[in-house]
């Protein structure tokens, strides 16, 4: 009975002054800033930053390996606090926002027939390219929604919106959308042109109430070509979001109502 | 040479009404050349070919327009001559957004027009397995059966797979379709013809003529032709069932052998299947020098005035097709690209056919049922009808939350997209869909992973040079 005691006891005491002795010398050392860092990211674990998460994210900045500013979603108050905790300078970003570039609803473009498959985008683009007549415009069957991870898309009457509030530019609905008609736009641009279709006006016509016909008003009415706020991609008018145009009076000037002021849906979440 | 039936029947299956009588007793018939041609570079599973003219070029009829672009491509050439319209991004029969190339057949052709290209008939018992090759891949020959794998490839195996089995598939299980039989009672003497160019390519392998129990006249035709053919041919009737005309099935039932799960193809097992059409085409390239510039379509459905077997030039758009076909006898409800198994809606008919368009069906309101799907009720007729042995059920429930990881794991990537999951589900799932959306994504990650590998392993490269 001592014996087993004994023995018991010394190999517990062994075992316990080796965990010791191992915890003090093969320790692997992780820099306490990785801790701090992930500490003031979002937590969204969205992967807008293009690392598998805000930890690998935080990571990768305690190593000097991403540059600080990545973080969408976190913004520039959060990259201020990975500044003050790395001593980095934070790179100026400017808060990103998804945009759908196209406003052609159900009421307002055509369908070529009735599709019964299954509810995804880019099942439907393979089905004979989509029920939309607009091969270019948006099939409102929610892939993009379906990714996002905060919730900020809403598909109605056959057009996916973005509610401007809770985009957090992650860009994953960008990747998701077969065609590939989201875009990520500076938050403070409120005048857009929700078009994607480069073919002739009267192409355009024939399927979309609401289409770009490349008249060129828009950027006429907002200073000429010199003044830079438009460039043009066959007859679809782009709004150039380096310098985007500011008079809102343009917008209600476009014949073919196809521009929006702040068109972000607000969901009232 | 002898006619035998299939000893081994696979698992599964389904019958379809099969209605090849609309257009089974109608001979091939020329299509007069179109006025326009829509000319797609994407003819094909694999890389689309690279367009070679703009809009303004005059083409000659046999000129090379869109040359391959990468491994798995073949050339295309223009079907006749004219000039070029326009060449614009379509969307093709498969949904995919291409360019096509609109060639106006009435232009005049100027003076100094260059002659049209020829390619020298060749006496394929002399010629070598190489020149032969070479002939196959410059006329643009690609499997006219579905995917359209490019023949050159699939004839050239690569070192050390050997080809034991030549199998001929004129089984053309798919409903309505008779574009295969006609050629099999027609040109029966071409398939011979072919059939020993690939042989001789081959390096003789034993040949198996795989046709469907009812054809009979089709069989018969065969006979005659191979009737004093050397070596070790055999025609084999095989009982009817869908999905008989697919590769796999059909090594199967002629060979008993199984294919294994992709990536393994029918040469890992000694095979080499091609379709009876694409056979005559080989003869007419090597003998005649003439490249695939046309085939024959099924234009059929109840919603067709006279169904007929129609030759006509790649390009030519549906509409020209059922024009010919006396129109349509009411406005068609659905209008289909193929076969009503695995073909693919349309919807427009300014698209033009490629080397693989087998059919294009036009189907009254009668025909075409509108469902919603519903959920699952566990019924198991799926698992019963699947005869690549998987579970679509799982796959498709797996699939309705996106969960692409368990689909993966239950083989989806094994689906051959056959359709007999759905055809036969009371809960009208789209699980045919929802398998394609799965295959997709795979490919998809897999894609994405080896660019990732590869631009990980270029940045390691420079890093390694620069620290050099
Ligand atoms: S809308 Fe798009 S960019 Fe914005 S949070 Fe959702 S997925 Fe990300
Ligand atoms: S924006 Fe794109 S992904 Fe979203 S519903 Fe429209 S087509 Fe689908
Ligand atoms: S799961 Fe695929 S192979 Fe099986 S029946 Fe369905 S479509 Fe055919
Ligand atoms: S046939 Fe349809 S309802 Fe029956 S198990 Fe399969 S998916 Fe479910």
């Amino acid at each position: 009975m001592i014996i087993a005691i004994v023995c018991i006891a010394g190999i517990g005491l062994v075992a316990a002054v080796s965990l010791a002795l191992a915890d003090k010398y093969l320790a692997v050392k992780e820099d306490p800033r990785i801790g701090m860092v992930t500490a003031v990211l979002p937590g969204a674990n969205c992967g807008g930053c293009g690392f598998a998460g805000c930890d690998a994210y935080a990571r990768a900045l305690v190593e000097g390996t991403a540059p600080n500013g990545a973080c969408a979603a976190g913004g520039e108050a959060c990259a201020a606090a990975v500044a003050k905790i790395l001593g980095v300078e934070a790179t100026a970003t400017e808060r990103r926002v998804a945009l759908v570039k196209c406003c052609g609803t159900r009421s307002e473009s055509i369908r070529l027939g009735d599709y019964n498959g299954i509810c995804d985008c880019a099942t439907a683009a393979a089905t004979a390219g989509g029920d939309k007549g607009c091969r270019f415009g948006c099939l409102g069957y929610g892939a993009c929604a379906n990714v996002c991870p905060k919730n900020a898309i809403s598909v109605s009457d056959g057009l996916a919106k973005v509610d401007k509030r809770l985009c957090i530019g992650c860009g994953k609905c960008v990747k998701a959308c077969p065609k590939h008609l989201i875009e990520l736009v500076p938050a403070s641009a409120t005048i857009h042109v929700l078009c994607n279709n480069p073919v002739r006006g009267p192409e355009v016509r024939k399927v979309c109430g609401v289409g770009c016909m490349g008249c060129h008003l828009c950027e006429k009415n907002s200073g000429g070509k010199e003044a830079g706020h438009f460039t043009f991609d066959g007859f679809l008018a782009k709004v150039n979001y380096d310098n985007p145009p500011t008079d809102p009076s343009i917008v209600a000037k476009c014949p073919a109502k196809c521009m929006a002021e702040d068109p972000h849906f607000e969901t009232g979440h | 040479m002898k006619t035998v039936k299939s000893k081994f029947k696979f698992k599964g299956g389904v019958h379809p009404d099969y209605n090849k009588e609309l257009a089974r007793d109608g001979a091939i018939e020329r299509l007069p050349l179109p006025k326009e041609l829509a000319v797609s570079m994407s003819q094909h599973l694999g890389a689309p070919a690279r367009c070679l003219v703009k809009a303004g070029d005059f083409v000659r009829r046999g000129q090379v327009i869109g040359e391959k672009a990468g491994f798995i491509s073949v050339c295309v050439r223009s079907p006749a001559d004219g000039k070029v319209k326009a060449v614009e991004k379509r969307v093709g029969a498969a949904g995919a957004m291409a360019d096509a190339v609109l060639i106006d057949t009435t232009a005049s052709l100027p003076e100094d027009a260059p002659p049209p290209p020829v390619l020298a008939p060749m006496d394929w018992s002399s010629a070598t397995r190489e020149e032969l090759l070479g002939r196959i891949e410059e006329a643009g020959i690609c499997g006219m059966g579905g995917a359209g794998f490019p023949t050159a490839v699939k004839l050239n195996p690569p070192p050390g797979k050997r080809c034991e089995y030549l199998v001929l598939n004129g089984a053309e299980c798919e409903p309505y379709l008779t574009a295969d039989y006609r050629v099999m009672l027609e040109r029966a003497p071409r398939i011979r013809l072919g059939v020993e160019i690939m042989r001789k390519v081959l390096g003789l392998p034993a040949v198996r003529i795989a046709i469907e129990a009812n054809k009979p006249e089709a069989i018969a035709a065969m006979e005659a032709a191979f009737a004093d053919i050397e070596g070790n041919v055999e025609i084999v009737v095989l009982p009817v069932l869908y999905p008989q005309g697919s590769e796999k099935h059909q090594i199967y039932a002629t060979v008993g052998r199984v294919v294994p799960e992709p990536p393994a193809l029918p040469i890992d097992v000694g095979c080499v299947v091609e379709n009876v059409g694409t056979v005559a085409a080989i003869a007419d390239a090597v003998e005649l020098g003439e490249p695939l510039l046309e085939r024959v379509t099924t234009v059929s459905g109840d919603a067709v005035a006279t169904p007929k077997n129609v030759l006509a030039p790649s390009g030519t758009r549906y509409a020209d097709l059922l024009e010919f076909c006396g129109g349509a006898t009411e406005r068609p409800a659905k209008v289909i690209s193929g076969g009503t198994m695995m073909g693919f809606a349309v919807s427009s008919l300014d698209i033009g056919t490629t080397k693989t368009t087998s059919g294009l069906l036009f189907l009254s309101r009668r025909r075409v049922f509108q469902y919603s799907s519903q959920a699952c009720i566990n019924c198991g007729r799926c698992l019963r009808a699947c005869p690549m042995n998987l579970n679509p059920a799982e796959i498709s429930k797996a699939m309705e939350v996106d969960d692409v990881k368990t689909a993966e794991d239950a083989h989806v990537m094994d689906c051959i997209e056959c359709g007999a999951c759905s055809f036969g589900c009371p809960a009208y799932r789209a699980i045919t869909q929802f398998c394609r959306k799965a295959k997709n994504s795979i490919r998809a990650r897999i894609a994405a992973e080896r660019a990732a590998a590869a631009a990980a392993k270029a940045s390691d490269g420079a890093a390694k040079k620069e620290a050099k």
